[in-house]
């Protein structure tokens, strides 16, 4: 691990992570998230039944990937912070993935309620990574209140419409100094590995694998898209030019 | 009294604690977090916590998700 990711001191040897919404079944999940190479996967927080099983933390136990659970569904800061709080209860960990969206039509995070909720939690000592907009003001105003890592949206969640601006997520991660994490939209692997291109820490997806015609290979070529990203973005692109340059030098008669 | 569990009313023991509660529920070894009236309770408090008719009690998991 000569490049890990690191989130409030904790280091990670995979940049991807993943959701677990959207999979047919556990035995498909648990072959996508084998091929993925993922160590943090989210969960979502919802009604148990009675006498009910938690089949997919037992997976994530036996796979040995940390569960991330998220707040998905919450519409405002107190909903939010109850199923942060009962997260951190049920699954004895602070970490959350706070998630506070504004309506089901875009399932777009609601700006106000986001930074009111991260604010709150922070103070109640949980490492929040905060799913958010595109948006590079906002993004630095979730780092100054506290967050472990910032996740702005590529699209909208589901929508596997890819970064529709990549000039918004550069200058997020230009001014970062915590992991900018591209989180949402991601529909294959190329949107993956423009996203580590772009200078972020890691990726955040569920959609793009889970739904996919064969989940266990998209999750490989995901694994494999960051890689790529990551590695282009370390060695450094070069500048795009107007005209052409040749690189062999002269002419053959000159 | 009445009490609410997940959205859903049942009967129970006018004088059943949290923890009474839930065992008759089914509430899974760990996994789960309870919250009642809109603030968590701890698993070590459930027995004791006394509840008021038409308590509102959320028991919630971890699922696939997100």
């Amino acid at each position: 691990m000569d490049d890990p990711l690191v989130i409030a001191g904790r280091e990670f040897g995979s940049r991807l992570i993943t959701g677990t919404g959207g999979a047919t079944n556990l035995a498909v999940l648990e072959r996508a998230l084998i091929a993925s190479g993922t160590e943090l996967t989210t969960v979502a927080m919802r009604r148990a039944d009675a006498g009910g099983r938690t089949g997919v933390l037992d997976l994530l136990a036996k796979l040995g990937i940390e569960a991330l659970p998220n707040t998905a569904g919450c519409r405002t800061a107190a909903e939010a912070v109850l199923t942060a709080q009962l997260a951190r209860e049920a699954l004895e960990t602070n970490w959350v993935k706070l998630e506070v969206v504004a309506d089901d039509d875009t399932l777009l995070p609601d700006p106000v309620e986001l930074l009111d909720a991260a604010e709150q939690l922070v103070d109640q000592g949980f490492v929040v990574l905060a799913y958010t907009n595109d948006d590079p003001v906002l993004a630095l105003k979730l780092e100054e209140v506290g967050c472990a890592a910032v996740m702005p949206l590529g699209s909208p969640i589901g929508t596997g419409l890819g970064i529709r601006n990549p000039h918004n997520i550069e200058m997020i991660v230009s001014r970062a100094s915590v992991p900018i994490i591209l989180d949402a939209g991601i529909g294959t692997a190329s949107d993956a590995a423009l996203a580590m291109e772009l200078g972020c820490s890691a990726v955040l997806l569920a959609t793009a694998v889970t739904r996919a015609q064969d989940p266990e290979r998209m999750a490989a070529a995901m694994r494999s898209a960051v890689e790529a990203g990551r590695l282009a973005s370390l060695a450094g692109r070069i500048p795009k030019r107007f005209w052409a340059e040749a690189s062999s030098p002269g002419r053959p008669m000159g | 009294m009445d009490v609410v569990i997940n959205g859903e009313s049942r009967q129970v023991a006018d004088d059943a604690d949290l923890a009474a509660v839930l065992a008759e529920f089914g509430v899974p070894e760990r996994g789960v977090a309870v919250a009642v009236d809109g603030a968590v309770v701890p698993r070590a408090s459930w027995p004791g916590t006394e509840l008021r008719p038409g308590a509102a009690i959320e028991v919630l998991t971890a699922v696939q998700g997100g």
